[in-house]
């Protein structure tokens, strides 16, 4: 069970969320071709170690947050709001094991 | 006589209360605090089961939960409990217990054979015999199998205890109450940290009720029992007793399991038998203690022989005496004890033997002055006896194995050390480490926020156990940002007893070195010569080892023999034991019911149930419900006794497509959707155009994932300038919900709109039918005809006293309008609506109808919606509008995508009367039988008999199905051998220029 800190409603159980995958890809825009657009939704990587992703508080708040996990511990390095214009949104780096 | 091996006084049992319990159909007697095993052996019932593989007789080896042999059948009945621990069930009266695995008799086992022919049944025997053929693996050999290696039988009829589930946060977990575990609770908990302490025994104290020993004057029983009064008194302290902490999981999560009522015949009424624990921790003690492991000889398995550390507890906490003529066998300074404590009970101990040439010489002058025999250098190289010891021959460690001295004995008392219980340890990630001057593995470092104490970290001497505990305590405490008075109280103070030391011994000489059965792991039957087999034929890592030989595989785990297999491994492949390594332990440490994990989630329980606001109504009016989701709809209503499905839904479809009915669509998902960027947000999220959608009117909307492939369709409403109303299909209203937070909240935060679901707020009622606006028109305070409330028309309306909102939409293709009421009002505007219907008899219809007219009207829904359709696929193509950006827009056009050769929606009419059609049916050309899926041209997806068309009909998925009208193709359902002939023809059967609806 991991324990993930959502930045509005504090340490919860991984079953308050709902994974939402890579949060580092950069949508292409309109004028991008079917070629970017189709890297975008498959092409992934696969990290072992840190990985930055989405997360959403779906059974909480229903925030969509960022998460710094890594892949092969489950250490949580930090939350954030996902949406960079949420009032104050303190980034959290508090470890969980702390 | 009974009970005849009791000693005359001590142990913890209250010889005033009698237990009368039943073995194998046998009536004894014990006493309250007895386990099944300690009164067993009070009278002289050693042999307790027969073994997994060779049936051979068992015994008693240990008193706790790693025993491996005494696993007995447990109650009667409904409560029936196989593979329970004979050690570790607390005696109740009227217990009943069964021996298993064994037939006809416990005593006289037929199936004992397999000991005879157990060289044909070696390591990876199953894998080598039953290989061919193939066809017997169903027929022949499983039946065997299961038949040889039974353990146990379940029980048949539903549990009828309740099991629960329950949350606990604090700031220290102590696993497992002996001495260090309470020193550790003692610390902490002095500083008002909140902590809890867990033990699976009954009584907390560990050790110090199974040995004699003495800490602040006090004996060791006396001193736990005060520290359970003092513990069980403060605030901030739960003490938890017959609670095994069980796993460690990701983020300091823990997981327990309480026997609340497992100690009784049958819980009290309104209590729970056993009760999970997830506990949330900020730090872990791991006091756990230690685990004997047994010496590894010929005929090591036979009832009588048991660890050292066993006997001690049986003697001491249990007043019983495992034997009256005991040699003690060990290869370390602890099992003198054994020796001490059955002299002490009135147990003639013929030796001390000692495989150690030079033991220590403290010991040995403790022995001398009590006149018990000390043998050094040599060890025990067999058991001898039919079904229980009857005398052991003595080898020498230096492998003088010729001349055996034998000695006539009724009772081994076997120690080969001590491993730490590491398993918490493990299971949090970290790694154990092998320890030479223990011969045994150790806890390493620390992945999790976790330390242990005491005999779980290697630390076997008493006032080590006592410090240690207090320090980790005043630690967590102070992690969990406690002060630490300067003046804490001082660590309990333990009387000497000397000191631990080991010189491993892993297998013995057999006399004259004959060939004997040397057991490692006595549950799974898994012997020296296995492990020896397995590492010649390749199966060398610990990790193929254990899985080719099962090795620690059993319902123990391995807890007293892992570590020995680890060494005949090293032993044979001559590497050191720390070079083999260990394998990764695994939760649960001890076995857990399913039940529990259930808990309350059973039956109805088991999700919640989501009810709208006419669910009553329906009850009243006998509908018969359908799940959809969590949703419980009506599907149908019986009018009378006899009533079927097809009754009904024929019946309210008539009513329907004739007259006017009533159906509840509170199910949809509705969301409200507010902003001056409300529109661009629709825009963006839809496929079609919503910048100019006016006030006062609806559109039907499609939108796709980002991948291209259709998600989720509904109409939209434009209730006033920034305020919008989106309806979902029932199935994804909580996905279409967190894909339009995704977007707002991580890809266009700049758009300032808000939404937030309303679905349970509204009751949403559909009034379909020729009639529905004669019937509205009824009730209504606004003007609905045609000109005034076109189709697509939106407004707020007042039915009596009741505002609500009225939309001219149609799913079912008839002059249709939805009415959305507060849900408060939901019931009152149903029974309203009836009532002002009664008079040209409106009726109510359920999903079964509403299905039916949506597939006559060719309405897409989940079944076409399978996540591997495009909007091309669907035939609703034409509502994209490509000159702005939507999600999906650029991947929908992928190549793949847009290939002829496509599965397309398509309608199909049964050609043969009277046969409906099945979902799920392949479509395959003319007189082919299909054997292939590369033949399937498409499959049926959605099916009714159409009482307006008079035929079976369907929705389908069919390659190129769009220019494939009027042709004709076959149904087939291969599972039941069915063929129904089919034409091929436009998705929408009725009205397919929708001038109904428009009416």
């Amino acid at each position: 069970m991991l324990r993930i800190e959502c930045p509005w409603c504090g340490v919860r159980n991984e079953d308050e969320f709902s994974y939402g995958g890579d949060a580092t890809l950069e949508r292409p825009s309109d004028d991008d071709s079917i070629e970017a657009w189709s890297r975008f939704v498959h092409t992934r990587k696969n990290p072992a170690g840190k990985h930055t992703e989405h997360w959403q508080h779906v059974n909480g708040c229903r925030a969509w947050i960022v998460v710094e996990r890594n892949t092969l511990t489950h250490e949580i390095y930090s939350t954030a709001p996902a949406s960079p214009i949420l009032p104050a949104g303190k980034k959290s780096t508090r470890g969980l094991n702390t | 006589m009974t009970q005849q091996f009791r000693t005359a006084a001590g142990g913890l049992i209250d010889r005033s209360r009698p237990i009368t319990f039943q073995f194998d159909g046998k009536t004894y007697q014990g006493f309250h605090g007895d386990t099944l095993a300690s009164a067993l052996i009070a009278n002289g019932q050693h042999l307790i089961a027969r073994s997994f593989k060779y049936h051979r007789p068992r015994g008693f080896m240990t008193a706790g939960s790693e025993d491996p042999n005494a696993i007995v059948q447990l109650r009667t009945g409904s409560r029936k409990e196989p593979n329970t621990r004979a050690t570790t069930i607390e005696l109740f009266d009227g217990l009943e217990a069964n021996s298993q695995n064994r037939w006809p008799s416990l005593a006289f086992d037929a199936m004992a054979i397999n000991n005879v022919f157990s060289p044909l049944l070696s390591a990876g025997f199953y894998y080598k015999t039953f290989m061919w053929p193939v066809s017997f693996w169903t027929s022949v050999y499983e039946v065997f199998i299961r038949k040889a290696a039974g353990l146990g039988v379940a029980a048949t009829e539903a549990d009828p205890d309740h099991y629960e589930q329950c949350h606990e946060h604090c700031d220290l977990l102590i696993a497992g109450a002996g001495p260090a575990g309470i020193a550790a609770a003692l610390a902490a908990a002095a500083t008002g940290a909140r902590v809890v302490i867990a033990d699976e025994h009954p009584l907390i104290g560990g050790s110090l009720n199974s040995e004699r020993l003495t800490i602040d004057g006090k004996s060791g029983v006396e001193w736990a029992a005060e520290q359970m009064e003092i513990l069980s008194k403060m605030d901030n302290v739960r003490v938890m007793t017959r609670t095994t902490v069980f796993g460690y999981y990701d983020h300091n999560t823990m997981a327990a399991i309480e026997k609340v009522n497992d100690h009784v015949a049958i819980p009290a009424a309104g209590q729970v038998r056993q009760r999970m624990w997830t506990i949330y921790p900020k730090r872990v003690v791991i006091a756990a203690g230690a685990t004997e492991r047994p010496l590894t000889f010929g005929n090591n398995d036979k009832p009588g022989i048991m660890l050292a550390s066993a006997v001690r507890t049986y003697i001491n906490q249990y007043g019983v005496k495992p034997g009256t003529r005991a040699i003690v066998t060990t290869n370390n300074n602890d099992a003198y004890r054994t020796a001490f404590d059955l002299h002490n009970a009135g147990v003639q101990v013929l030796a001390v033997v000692d495989s150690r040439p030079n033991p220590d010489e403290h010991l040995a002058a403790q022995l001398a002055a009590i006149s018990i025999r000390l043998i050094t250098g040599k060890t025990v190289g067999s058991a001898e006896g039919r079904q229980h010891v009857a005398y052991v021959q003595l080898v020498s460690t230096d492998g003088h194995t010729s001349d055996p001295e034998r000695i006539d004995c009724d009772l081994i008392a076997s120690s080969g050390g001590w491993n730490p219980n590491v398993h918490l340890h493990s299971q949090s990630g970290a790694k154990p480490v092998y320890e030479d001057s223990i011969a045994s593995f150790i806890p390493g470092i620390s992945r999790q926020d976790e330390s242990s104490v005491g005999a779980a970290k290697g630390s076997f001497h008493l006032q080590d156990c006592l410090d240690q505990g207090h320090a980790a305590g005043v630690d967590a405490a102070k992690m969990a940002g406690f002060k630490v008075k300067p003046k804490a109280k001082k660590v309990a103070t333990a009387k000497d007893e000397g000191t631990y030391a080991i010189e491993a011994l892993w297998v013995s000489p057999t006399p004259h070195n004959k060939s004997y059965k040397q057991f490692i792991d006595q549950q799974n039957d898994v012997k020296v010569s296995d492990v020896e087999l397995a590492a010649q034929e390749g199966y060398d890592s610990v990790e193929l080892l254990k899985r080719y030989t099962t090795q620690g595989m059993a319902t123990d785990q391995g807890k007293t023999s892992n570590v020995n297999a680890l060494a005949v491994l090293a032993g044979q492949r001559g590497d050191p034991v720390p070079e083999v390594g260990t394998t990764t332990f695994r939760p649960p440490y001890v076995p857990v019911a399913l039940g529990v994990f259930a808990g309350h989630t059973v039956g109805n329980d088991f999700m919640p149930i989501r009810r709208t606001a006419i669910h009553d109504w329906n009850v009243k009016n006998n509908a018969v419900f359908i799940e959809a989701g969590l949703w419980l709809r009506a599907r149908y209503y019986p009018q009378k006794v006899g009533d079927t499905l097809d009754d009904c839904y024929i019946r309210e479809t008539n009513n329907t497509r004739g007259n006017v009915a009533l159906v509840d669509v509170t199910t949809l998902g509705k969301i409200d959707i507010q902003g001056p960027d409300a529109p661009e947000f629709l825009n963006r999220l839809y496929i079609n155009n919503w910048l100019k959608l006016p006030v006062g009117r609806a559109r039907y909307g499609a939108m796709l994932r980002e991948d291209g492939m259709a998600f989720d369709d509904g109409t939209t409403s434009h209730l006033s300038e920034n305020h919008f109303f989106m309806t979902t299909t029932t199935a994804n209203a909580a996905p279409v919900l967190s894909h339009m937070e995704y977007y707002h909240q991580t890809v266009w935060p700049e758009l300032d709109v808000v939404f937030c679901s309303v679905t349970e707020q509204w009751t949403g009622i559909a009034i379909a039918g020729p009639n529905s606006r004669k019937l509205l028109e009824k009730v209504l305070d606004i003007d609905i005809s045609n000109e005034a409330f076109p189709f697509m028309a939106v407004g707020e309306c007042k039915m009596n006293n009741i505002t609500g909102r009225l939309f001219r939409i149609s799913f079912s293709g008839e002059l249709a309008y939805e009415l959305n009421v507060p849900a408060d009002f939901g019931e009152q505007a149903w029974t309203e609506l009836l009532e002002a219907g009664k008079e040209m008899n409106v009726s109510s219809y359920g999903t079964e109808a509403l299905g039916t007219m949506r597939i006559e009207k060719g309405h897409v829904a989940g079944s076409e919606l399978d996540g591997r359709t495009t909007v091309k696929d669907l035939g609703l193509e034409g509502m994209a509008n490509r000159n702005k950006h939507f999600i999906g827009k650029h991947n929908s056009q992928r190549p793949g995508l847009l290939e002829e050769g496509r599965l397309q929606v398509v309608g199909f009419k049964s050609l043969e009367s009277g046969r409906n059609l099945r979902i799920g049916a392949h479509l395959v050309d003319d007189s082919i039988k299909l054997d292939s899926v590369s033949q399937s041209q498409g499959h049926i997806t959605t099916t009714t008999y159409s009482p307006s068309l008079g035929c079976g009909i369907a929705l389908g998925l069919l390659k190129d199905g769009a220019s494939r009208h009027g042709q004709q193709i076959d149904a087939v359902f291969p599972l039941d051998d069915e063929k129904v002939r089919v034409e091929i023809c436009h998705p929408v059967f009725i009205d397919p220029k929708g001038e109904l609806v428009r009416a």
